[in-house]
């Protein structure tokens, strides 16, 4: 029983470790993935005339590394860290999280073997097969009852904010992938979806926005209301904003998903109710951007120095960034501009390498030598230059494809006098040339940055040794 | 009007109410100490 008394007054940091880890590594692989298919479209060449390295099998290789791996690590990790620290205990059950790491990191390896052969539901992020969908929702299940079992365990009174954004992700994504993956097998490898025609666009996108709702900005500011102030040291600036913030987006984001649908068959009243909804987010989404950045006040010099809180920081800009152009590209009129466009894609990485990307690797920077026994990464240098490459990788890249977006957008409309289109589709594509080089290289540099941090994560790793962290005695609030 | 169309707007009406509760609650109690405490909970582990 010794052991058991010594296990329980510790924290469970092996999977947070293992989590950190596979974290960094899935954010090379993933955005070397996103470097091959930006350079395909500058050189097609490159699909190397082979179905598997084509682009249309690569690029859900892209997202579902970057999102499901890199971002679903880095969230993993933070959430089992962030609910012992706040709850003031070790985890509910060390063996269904260990489960969590082990049945993630098989759902990514299935997802990288099968979406190359060409295994694909065509679902935009939700791409993978039944077999697969079946394995996520045991995961998540899993994920569930071990961060709510650790909240119902916990020492302390009040849950913190951030575990209720980390839960509110954590539910949600539930829902949106048991809906979104019904579907009526037909053989191990091959489905087909349980809704038909409109209906099953509206589930999609139903699903495809939450996603970005719940996985890529519940999850992220979890993150953000945890790790802003730990590295700034400061409180966060309001609590009461954080609960409006958190609460505002839980009765406006589910529903946003018919502004990708504007101008299709979806009933007219849909899409303008989407269009409204997502103009109302706008409003939730500063709230919680300044409540960020508001937590510096009084702190600013830190920025000066400390390229970790410059990270976290940036992030926010980001962040702030991508959810006015959001709601500005859900206007009818804005979005008959710019729908089918690059700059949908320019929009989606100025929020997923800037907010997300940046966010994790702020964070992954304060948890990693934690989680070595040491006081910080190897080489903070090395971070200062991470950073550096990572602004000037994200910004090539959104301004790259918001030109190249408006200019194809022009094109298409673009009319003769006698009423005829002024431009063949070729020639707009021929058009987006330097652009498409211009952001092949930002997501270079951005890659580049990562493969930095791997390195500066793997001499941190070997010069300390895993380190056991105890649950400090409660007193305050028992 | 079906019974499932009064549901739905029952349920987003009283929606709409509880998110305006939440609100008030929220901003009333913005200097309690109930919130201060919450605030500092990421403080107290180290």
């Amino acid at each position: 029983m010794q052991n058991a008394t010594v296990k329980a007054a510790t924290y469970n940091d092996t999977v947070v470790r293992q989590f950190a880890i596979m974290a960094v590594v899935w954010g090379v692989v993933g955005t070397l993935m996103g470097v091959i298919i930006a350079s395909q479209l500058v050189w097609p060449e490159l699909n190397l005339g082979l179905p598997f390295t084509s682009f249309g099998r690569l690029r859900p290789l892209h997202t579902n590394a970057v999102i499901f791996a890199f971002g679903g690590c880095a969230l993993f990790a933070t959430s089992y860290y962030v609910v012992q620290r706040t709850c003031q205990t070790r985890l509910f059950s060390d063996k269904l999280a260990s489960f969590t790491f082990w049945g993630w990191q098989a759902v990514i390896v299935a997802a990288a073997i099968s979406l190359p052969l060409g295994y694909t539901q065509g679902k935009e992020y939700g791409e993978l097969e039944w077999p697969i969908d079946i394995l996520i929702a045991i995961v998540w299940i899993s994920y569930a009852i071990v961060f709510f079992g650790t909240i119902g365990i916990r020492k302390v009174k009040h849950i913190y904010v951030a575990n209720w954004f980390y839960g509110a992700f954590i539910l949600a994504v539930a829902l949106l992938h048991i809906v979104e993956s019904a579907a009526i097998p037909a053989g191990w490898f091959k489905s087909y979806s349980a809704y038909a025609g409109v209906q099953d666009a509206m589930v999609q996108w139903w699903y495809g926005h939450n996603a970005v709702g719940f996985f890529l900005t519940a999850g992220f500011l979890g993150m953000m209301y945890y790790f802003v102030p730990k590295q700034a040291e400061r409180p966060v600036y309001s609590y009461s904003l954080s609960i409006v913030h958190f609460w505002a987006l839980i009765f406006t984001y589910m529903w946003a998903g018919p502004h990708h649908l504007h101008y299709t068959a979806l009933p007219d009243w849909t899409q303008s109710l989407g269009m409204v909804l997502s103009l109302i987010l706008f409003a939730p989404s500063w709230g919680g951007m300044i409540n960020g950045i508001m937590t510096l006040s009084g702190a600013w010099h830190k920025l000066r120095t400390d390229p970790i809180l410059r990270f976290l920081i940036v992030s926010l800009s980001f962040y702030g960034m991508s959810t006015f152009e959001g709601p500005m590209m859900a206007i009818k009129t804005v979005n008959a501009l710019s729908h089918y466009t690059d700059w949908t894609v320019g929009h989606v990485h100025s929020g997923a390498l800037g907010w997300v990307g940046f966010i994790s690797i702020g964070s992954l920077y304060f948890l990693i030598p934690r989680l070595f026994g040491q006081k910080q990464m190897y080489s903070v240098k090395a971070i200062e230059v991470h950073f550096w490459m990572a602004t000037i990788g994200v910004v090539l890249y959104i301004a790259a494809l918001w030109i190249s977006g408006v200019m194809e957008g022009l094109m298409w409309r673009a009319m003769n006098a006698d009423g005829t289109l002024a431009y063949t589709f070729v020639e707009s594509v021929k058009a987006k040339f330097p652009y498409y080089f211009t952001r092949a290289l930002g997501g270079f540099l951005y890659m580049s940055g990562l493969v930095i941090m791997l390195w500066n994560t793997y001499k941190t790793a070997t010069n300390g040794k895993p380190a056991t962290v105890e649950v400090p005695a409660v007193v305050a609030h028992a | 009007m079906d019974m499932i169309n009064v549901l739905r707007i029952v349920f987003t009406v009283l929606s709409f109410v509880l998110f305006i509760a939440i609100l008030v609650w929220a901003w009333r109690n913005r200097h309690s100490a109930q919130f201060k405490d919450a605030q500092n909970l990421p403080f107290d582990q180290d």
